[in-house]
Order: structure tokens, then sequence, then C-alpha cells
């Protein structure tokens, strides 16, 4: 156990306490791409950011896309290739939602930094040759959640010191950058990663994590995870925590990987469709299950007994609505208008156990003339 | 002389009485030394808070059981003060950031920023982190959430978080997917009834199953209530034997009366009626979605099939419309007379057919 480790072993400990033990370090953090080489899929922004790096120019970046994508990793790779380990730190400011970002700080903060002049190029202490162009990045990252103020007082700012420094914006939702910002910036969408790359991803951290996945776990992890390598990755490492701290070690599977995930069972959506009147295939009508208000109700009691998170019940009703056989399309649509309002309710921070029901007994009142 | 809750709550993870997986599992976590932020999700009553202290327990030592209670000031960015109070021991500390209504950004970024950056001195310490907890984070607001997204991964080696909540539906998707899920389903009817014995046998008194099934039946799923309920049963009737009457809180036979007052007459001064019983609840700090949902419970149970759906369906509809607005009453009432009207229509539409 970590914790009875001899005493002498203290204070070389404390001597090198500003590094990180790469074993308590998350992968996510871990396993950042190095160069922008190593970003996985976006192959177009990669293609025109590769060039940025011969010619040493660079326009002012907006980059968005949904999360879990490598925006931020992209842009990080890059000013680390652009400036190496030793100007890093001085050439570029990085800032995000958990730093102060009102308009005080952009008047100050960010001004400030970006009207320096770029010192002179450091020598690199590990021998390698780095473009070092003659400006400085400037990342705002989450600027979505950057007020319209604070963003405005940005435009002016982008462009007096546009000879010196560059901005990069990275965000979630385009719409939410005003759009005199958003036409200073050259835009690069990232869209979610397919299968095959996030497959190859995750591969290579096994690999060199030393666990064994199978193929099954792999998939699984890609479809809870929904072209989110980030999410794909945190929950392989909660996995693999919770297997190897088992006593012996047990191999993954792709449960294990679901309840991290917080997936309802299929079985207990099943059972809960089969309440509201959907037939399907696992429940068979031999036991035809009574349907109603009152079996309804003590349905959905005893789910939001069970802890499961109405969102994802919701998410997942969903797919089994919209991929069922035999429903038609007006029903489906029906349903997904159903299941939407509840969605925006739930957002509002409605009550989960009135929602769940109401969308049960529409969803029901939907589906029972068929039979 | 503390209640019973507290007296008897389990302290270490061995001593827990039901769902023996999830402690097995956070025992191994706390002991491989490489442990994850950690969001708790379930019913309250479950016992989220409890497997929580158990965790910390068995990651610290009887440490953390030494708590003082902190009052901080934090300075919003418009000068206006926040007070917090934190309840701290020397490896973790406790907040509930909806305290700071809609300042809990501020309270988050500064209060973790100081701990992500300040290093575990004591060298005998179990762990080099510090544990924050969050209660209530379901309440947190969308900046706050935000604010703690690159936190979480920055100051990994400093800090963990554990955040407690009733559902992950309000929570952003990337604090989702930074956390291990820690889903903490309801005791089943056995599991509580186990609990309620241990809980006897510790006190000294044997528990009558048919008491103990009559409190688990009006606790539904909340241990804590059960509890409760149990202790002041014993104050009540120190034998606990014979017919034994749950006192259900006044509030909920007041919202029942409500209710009938509903189903019975649908007249304009009926409105009135129900709007003063309303304001006494409200004024005697009921939430209003507990009123609307406990009264309109009342209602289905009292009327035809038909209706129930519709009922059901507004309830729904007017606590959004709750949540949204900022005068609650107004809702409630809205919800009362379109049951009212409701309730009316079906009758005459049910006497026109009859003719």
């Amino acid at each position: 156990m970590a914790f009875f480790q001899p005493k002498s072993a203290a204070p070389a400990k404390a001597a090198q306490k500003h590094v990180v033990d790469p074993a308590l370090q998350p992968w996510v953090e871990k396993y950042r791409p190095k160069t922008i080489d190593d970003v996985s899929a976006q192959e177009h922004t990669v293609a025109v950011l590769r060039k940025t790096l011969t010619s040493t120019n660079l326009p002012h970046m907006l980059f968005y896309g949904p999360p879990g994508t490598g925006k931020t990793s992209t842009i990080l790779a890059l000013s680390r290739q652009l400036f190496g380990p030793d100007n890093f730190r001085n050439r570029v400011l990085e800032l995000n939602a958990s730093d102060e970002r009102g308009i005080a700080i952009v008047r100050e903060k960010i001004k400030n930094f970006a009207r320096q002049t770029p010192r002179a190029q450091a020598v690199a202490s590990d021998g390698k040759e780095y473009p070092c162009p003659p400006y400085k990045i400037i990342i705002l990252d989450e600027a979505d959640s950057m007020t319209q103020d604070a963003q405005g007082a940005l435009r002016r700012i982008m462009e007096t010191y546009a000879r010196i420094t560059r901005f990069c914006l990275v965000c979630n939702y385009v719409t939410r950058i005003i759009e005199p910002l958003a036409s200073r910036c050259s835009k690069f969408r990232f869209t979610p990663l397919d299968a095959t790359s996030s497959t190859s991803r995750l591969a290579y951290i096994a690999d060199s994590e030393h666990i064994q996945v199978d193929k099954p776990v792999i998939d699984t992890l890609i479809s809870t995870s929904s072209g989110d390598l980030r999410r794909a990755i945190t929950y392989l490492q909660s996995a693999s925590r919770l297997s190897s701290s088992t006593n012996p070690p047990t191999a993954i599977t792709a449960t294990d990987i679901q309840e991290i995930a917080g997936v309802v069972p299929d079985s207990v959506v099943n059972d809960f469709a089969s309440v509201l009147g959907i037939d399907n295939d696992a429940v068979m009508a031999v036991d035809k299950v009574q349907t109603g208000f009152e079996p309804i109700q003590k349905k959905v009691k005893e789910l939001m007994r069970e802890g499961y998170s109405a969102a994802q019940l919701l998410t997942q009703l969903h797919d089994l609505i919209v991929l069922h056989s035999t429903l038609n399309a007006r029903e489906k649509s029906s349903c997904a208008l159903v299941l939407a309002e509840a969605d925006k309710a739930l957002c509002d921070g409605a009550d989960e156990e009135l929602w769940i029901l109401e969308v049960a007994t529409r969803v029901h009142k939907i589906v029972s003339p068929r039979s | 002389m503390s209640l019973w809750v507290d007296k008897f709550r389990p302290r270490a993870l061995d001593d827990l009485h039901y769902h023996h997986n999830l402690s097995a599992r956070l025992k191994s976590l706390a002991a491989s030394g490489d442990f994850p932020h950690m969001l708790f999700y379930g019913p309250s009553g479950a016992g989220k808070k409890t497997r929580i202290t158990c965790t910390l327990k068995q990651l610290f030592g009887p440490g953390v059981e030494k708590l003082k209670i902190d009052q901080r000031v934090f300075l919003s960015p418009s000068k206006r003060k926040i007070e917090v109070n934190i309840v701290q021991s020397n490896f973790h500390l406790e907040i509930t950031p909806s305290e700071a209504g809609n300042y809990d950004r501020v309270v988050i970024q500064e209060l973790l920023k100081e701990i992500a950056q300040t290093q575990q001195v004591d060298l005998n310490a179990k762990q080099r982190f510090k544990v924050v907890i969050i209660n209530e984070a379901d309440s947190l607001s969308r900046d706050a959430q935000a604010a703690l997204r690159r936190t979480m991964e920055k100051y990994m080696s400093n800090m963990r978080i554990i955040l407690c909540a009733n559902s992950t539906s309000r929570l952003i998707a990337p604090i989702k997917s930074r956390c291990l899920l820690m889903r903490v389903p309801a005791p089943s009817d056995e599991e509580m009834q186990t609990v309620l014995t241990h809980v006897a046998r510790r006190a000294y008194f044997d528990l009558p199953p048919e008491a103990a099934q009559e409190i688990i039946k009006d606790a539904n799923g909340n241990l804590r209530k059960a509890i409760l309920v149990l202790e002041a049963l014993k104050m009540q009737s120190p034998d606990l034997t014979g017919p034994l009457t749950i006192a259900k809180p006044d509030w909920e036979t007041y919202c029942q009366k409500v209710a009938t007052l509903i189903v019975t007459e649908q007249t304009p001064a009926r409105v009135m009626e129900i709007r003063t019983k309303f304001y006494e609840l409200l004024s005697h700090c009921i939430p209003p979605t507990v009123i609307l949902k406990t009264v309109a419970e009342a209602v289905v149970s009292q009327v035809d099939e038909t209706l129930k759906a519709d009922v059901m369906h507004w309830a729904a509809f007017y606590e959004v419309r709750m949540r949204i607005g900022s005068k609650k009453i107004y809702h409630l009432e809205a919800w009362v007379v379109k049951v009212m009207s409701l309730y009316k229509q079906s009758f005459y539409s049910l006497d026109m057919s009859d003719f």
C-alpha cells in the first residue's frame, strides 16, 4: 500500500514536488497530443496549421466544435511546436472559464499581455530548433462563456496589436461568439471523431498503460461517448482503476463501462417502454404488461427511487422509440416532440419525477390507440 | 444527546448495511492511491453523504472527523460581500455553494484556486491531496460549473472533488465526463428493515416487525426519514406495540385537504379559499414544487381515470413555469383553476352523453 512507504522516501518526494506524478495524472492530460501531427482526425485543420509551422504566419483563429474533439489540444500542441518549452511560458497566455474573465480582465490583463513586444528568443535548452515567430499567442479557452461586453472589449485589442499578438478563441458554440469577433478570425470546425480514429487512439493508450482491452469494450466506450474522445479516455481510466483495484485484478467488461458512464441498463429501459405500451422484442407479448395510469405512476416512482438520471433515461427512451421497428412515422414524431419538451423543461430545472411521468403518460396516449 | 440518525450513522465503509458492491468499490479505490474525482447521485436519504464520509475516513484515517466550521467572506466583482460557511478538517472541506446564490461562481473560483495552489505540508498525511466536497452540486449555476471544468484537470495533483447531487440532469456534460459516477439507489424494503433492526439493537430495544413494516411503507425509500420516524415513535410509545399512528407532517394533511377542496366544488369562491391555504403553506417555507406535487398526487387519486393524465400534465406544465417565473403563487393557482375547469368539463360532458 502506498501510504506505508518508508519515511526516507518523503524528502525525495518533497524535492520534486512541482512535478506531477505521471501515474496520478489523468490520462487525458498525459496523452494530450505533443505535436499537431498526433492530433486524431481533423485532417483539414491539421493540414492548414502544419503550413503555418513552416511559414510562421498565423491568422487569428476560432476553433469550435463539440467537447472532446481536440480543440484545446490542437492549439496547445501548435504553440508548443512553434515556441518550444522555454519560450512557451512568456509567449503564450492561456485563459479559461476558471479564470475571472470579466471586462476588467480583458482591459487589463489581456491588453497588457497583448501590447508587450515579444522578448527575444531564448536559446532552446533541449537543443532543438523552434520556428519561434515574432508574435505571442493568447488562448481564450471556453470563449463562449465570456460575456458580450468582454467580447466587445476584445474587438479593438485584436486589431491594434495584430502585429505582435495572435488570438485563438476556443468554444463549443460558435453562435455565442459575437459577429465582429468571429469575422476577425479564420474559423476551424472540429468534427466529432469517427470510430476508427477513436479506436486507434484508445488502443494506443491501452497499449502504453499495459491494460488488456477487448474489442467489445472499445466499441462500448465509443458508443457511450459519442465522438467525445476525452470522455472515452476518462471512462477507460476509471474502468482500469476499478478493475486493477479489485483483488485479484479483473478484466474490464462492457457493463463496467456502462455503469461508469451512468447509462441506464437496457433491461430497465425496455421494461419502462413496455409499461408505456411500446412492444419490443425483449419483452414478448406473451406476458402482456398491464398499462394504464396507475402502473405507469408506480413504475416512474420505482425508477426515481433507483436514482437514475432523468435526462439519461429520456435520451435512451428516445433512441428506443426512434429506432423502433413497428411504430409509424407519425407516432415517432409525436413522441419526439414530447421528449423535446421534457428536455427543455429539465434544462430549466423542472422536477424530474413530474416530467418523467408526463412523458410516460403522453407517450402512452400516443402509442395506445394502435392496440 | 444527538439524534439517532447521527448517532448511529456508520463511520466506516465496512459498517455500511447495503450496496456492498459500492462499498467494496470505494474501498479499493481509496486504497489504490489513484483516487479520481467523483460524483455521487441518488434520491435523498439513500446514504450518499454517509458513503462520502466513510470513504474520506478510509482515505485519511480518523483525522477527518475533527471538524471545524469556518465562515469565509468572498467579494463579488461588484464588491458585494458573500458569506459562506465552510466545514473543514485538515484533509477535506465541504461547501454548499447554493448558499452563495447567484455568486456561487466566485466562491468556487476563489476557494478551489486557493486550495489547489497550496500543498499538503503534513508529511504524515496519508494522501497528498485535499478533498473538496460540493453539496447540492445540481444547484450550481452554469457559470460555476464552467469554472470547475479546467480546474478539475489542472489541479488534479493537489485536490480531488467529490460532488454530491440528487440528479445528474442539471450538471453539464463536461463535468460528468471528468468524474467517476457513483449511483446510490434508495435501499430496498428488506435493506431498510435490516438497518432499522440494527438501529433498534444499538438503542437497546426490540423492534416489532409490523412496526418496522409500517415505518418503511411511510418512508418510501428515504432511510433518514425512516430512522427519524422510528425515534419519534419510540418517544411516543416506548414499547412500540399496538396500533401505530405515524403522524403525517402537518403540511401533508393540509395538502390533502386542498385536494379535497378542489374535487368537491369548482367555484371562484373555492379558489379564494384555496389561495389562503396556499399562502399559509408557502409562509411555512414548504417548497412550491413539493406543494404542487403532493396536491396533484392527492387529486389524481380522487379523480376519474380519464382525467388523471391531464391533471399530471398540467402539473408538470405549471411546475416549469413556476421555475422560470418568480411569483410562485400565480402558477399554483393557475394550475388549480385549470384542474377545476377540466374536472367540470368532464363532469358535464358525461352528463350530456347520458341524456
